[in-house]
């Protein structure tokens, strides 16, 4: 199976994944829409783009990524752990990926301006990235908060030569950089080309943006069955859009006996209300584009989702993983902010390995997890990021600056 | 006919363009937004759209963003929209909704028609539902004598104009510009090219919304469109002005939609 080819997890010719997914955007969008979804089908099976692709995976974002094992930090999992190094990825995340992909499809549409969101500024970066990389016009919209809390990423962007653009509107994070994203889409669509982040929005977006991530699951199958000689018991991301945990997840979807495991942020417990848990707490609703779980009141309102890691801080989620919960193929739950802390200095001190707070979500599920799978278990945590752009946040967190320890 | 499309037969038959004004309900607050609505009636509006506040508000410009923010602050509710409304429809005015969708999702959609049209709403517009995903609301709409007005844009398909023309009914909002609301100094020149690539496929009403600040252009547009929709101004006119501003802008537009023979 290629990266490419179609799945039977593919959604309907709309968009839909069951219920989930489809376009809820203006009718000024739909010709982008259309027009990106036909140069995708046509991107997909051109042996052309799909060689440029990997070529550009090899040698500039350096992959395939390590499978590492982490053997001192498993034995506080109680179980063989394995990380999926995307914190090796050029730029430091998985979000190259996909970036890549869709800077490519941007060329093959004759745009010259990509615009893009972000949150704690990796895929700011990546897509500054790929931008200076393919001579593309590149504006990145952050909210304020985030410019605030991810001051470096900001420095790097401009660096490499993107305009950023710190949006004032509403809750100042994530979601807002989206609206502001998508008020500049509609303006100047003819050239532009808005390069999503995540696996969410409007039809084709879910779609593409995993298929861009499906190497990292294809390459984790192949690692830890020559690694361990058997397939993991299970397979575990952080979730916030989503899309570091589809593309790992693709790779196993079809070994029925993986559980596939989605660990959301749960702030201060989800009980608190004071979280970004969309799919253990949210209900369904159409944000930036789709049909998916939501956090809203009961006005659908769309609610401030919380979290210590700005990457997460996210009231949606992407339509297939609406879908995965609901017909039982994947599972959620949340690790709260200080778990996630925990796990961050865990596997930094046990592993050499400073992770991004994203992908310590993913490591404290899997410190839940372990027990029950016992020392013969195996899990394959996907290490979305490196945690270089947190130093701020725990340095803050664990008082290091004052001669704290973590 | 419905009460929406008799609100363009009759300024039709007066040769004139419709003025359909806009304001969000819960702006500045729930009473003051009423006393706001009922003077834009009386000072010229045909029609009034009726915003429904929302947190994500994707295609407004800052100027709607911060009066929904505003409402949202104060307190508003879903709930609010109706009493609104039914103080427009007891005013005798006429009155559509716009609304995002999730708000509609969330109450329920053949609820929320319910409610709208026990209230004397007429019909909702809806700026981030396209006809391909509005199954239930064409069933909720028929349910209960809705209107359902969709949008087309400059960047829209000679497909997609005569699917969504088909799907509508009481008119068609034609967006002026590529682009998120707000007022602009130049009517672009878009719309009316997409005003007559709409006439060859749907006799439907048309009404051009986005920029429109004045009575001039609201006169240019009279001369190719069936009806002229101001959002952002109003607004802006609330804030500026309070009442007086609001019934002067109303009056000078109703004066504007009357004089397009003058200028074409």
């Amino acid at each position: 199976m290629g990266q490419f080819s179609p799945t039977p997890h593919d959604p309907d010719e709309r968009g839909h994944f069951g219920p989930w997914g489809g376009r809820f955007v203006p009718e000024a969008l739909i010709a982008a829409v259309d027009e990106l979804a036909a140069e995708y089908d046509k991107a997909r099976i051109d042996p052309d783009f799909v060689n440029e692709f990997q070529r550009l995976l090899k040698d500039f974002a350096g992959r395939p990524s390590l499978l590492t094992e982490a053997p001192k930090f498993g034995e506080h999992a109680g179980t063989r752990v394995f990380l999926k190094r995307e914190d090796l990825n050029h730029t430091g995340s998985h979000k190259i990926n996909n970036v890549l992909g869709q800077a490519l499809l941007t060329k093959r549409m004759g745009k010259k301006r990509v615009i893009a969101e972000t949150g704690a500024g990796q895929h700011g970066v990546a897509t500054a990235t790929a931008c200076a990389l393919l001579g593309l016009d590149c504006v990145v919209y952050m909210g304020e908060v985030d410019t605030e809390r991810q001051a470096l990423n900001v420095a790097r962007m401009r660096l490499l030569g993107a305009e950023v653009i710190p949006v004032k509107s509403g809750s100042r994070t994530l979601k807002d950089a989206i609206n502001e994203a998508l008020r500049d889409w509609v303006a100047n669509v003819d050239e532009t080309h808005y390069l999503l982040g995540t696996a969410a929005g409007p039809h084709p977006f879910p779609l593409l943006v995993r298929d861009f991530h499906r190497i990292i699951g294809i390459e984790a199958r192949e690692q830890i069955l020559e690694k361990a000689g058997r397939l993991p018991d299970a397979v575990v991301a952080c979730v916030g859009g989503g899309s570091n945990a589809i593309g790992i997840f693709h790779g196993f979807i079809d070994d029925l006996d993986v559980r596939l495991v989605g660990v959301e942020p749960g702030g201060s417990g989800v009980e608190s209300g004071s979280h970004g848990a969309t799919l253990t707490a949210g209900t369904p609703g159409s944000l930036h584009g789709a049909m998916s779980y939501v956090m809203q009141d009961e006005d659908g309102q769309i609610t401030e989702a919380h979290s210590i890691s700005a990457g997460l801080d996210y009231p949606g989620v992407g339509p297939e993983h609406s879908h995965l919960k609901d017909i039982g193929r994947a599972e959620y739950f949340p690790v709260t902010d200080a778990e996630a802390m925990d796990a961050f200095a865990l596997l930094s001190r046990t592993e050499g390995i400073i992770p991004a707070i994203e992908s310590s979500h993913a490591l404290a599920g899997a410190l839940k997890l372990g027990p029950s799978l016992g020392p013969d278990g195996l899990l394959v945590v996907n290490l979305s990021g490196r945690g270089d752009k947190d130093m701020d946040t725990a340095v803050a967190y664990f008082g290091l600056g004052d001669g704290g320890q973590a | 006919m419905s009460l929406v499309s008799d609100v363009f037969a009759s300024a039709k038959a007066e040769s004139r363009a419709a003025l359909v004004g806009y304001l969000p309900a819960g702006f500045p607050t729930v009473e003051g937004s009423k006393d706001y609505l009922k003077s834009m009636i009386d000072a010229g509006c045909d029609l009034l759209e009726i915003g429904l506040p929302f947190s994500d508000p994707v295609i407004d410009g800052p100027t709607i963003q911060a009066a929904a923010e505003q409402a949202l602050g104060a307190g508003f509710r879903v709930r609010d929209l109706f009493d609104v409304v039914s103080s427009v429809a007891d005013a005798g005015g006429r009155a559509v909704v716009m609304t995002y969708w999730n708000p509609v999702l969330r109450y329920g959609v053949d609820a929320f028609a319910r409610d709208l049209a026990a209230a004397g709403g007429l019909g909702l517009i809806t700026p981030d539902l396209v006809p391909d995903e509005a199954d239930d609301w064409m069933a909720a709409s028929e349910a209960h004598g809705l209107d359902r007005i969709f949008l087309v844009a400059p960047s829209s398909t000679e497909d997609r104009i005569d699917m969504t023309a088909r799907a509508s009914s009481g008119f068609l909002y034609a967006t002026a510009v590529m682009g998120v609301t707000g007022v602009r100094d130049v009517v672009s020149s878009a719309a009316p090219e997409l005003v007559a690539r709409v006439r060859e496929h749907s006799s439907i009403p048309v009404g051009v919304g986005l920029g429109v600040k004045s009575g001039a252009q609201a006169a240019e547009i009279a001369g190719y469109a069936d009806g002229v929709i101001v959002g952002s101004a109003f607004v802006s006119a609330v804030n500026d002005g309070g009442d007086a501003a609001v019934r002067a802008l109303a009056a000078d537009l109703a004066k504007g939609v009357r004089s397009a023979a003058a200028i074409v």
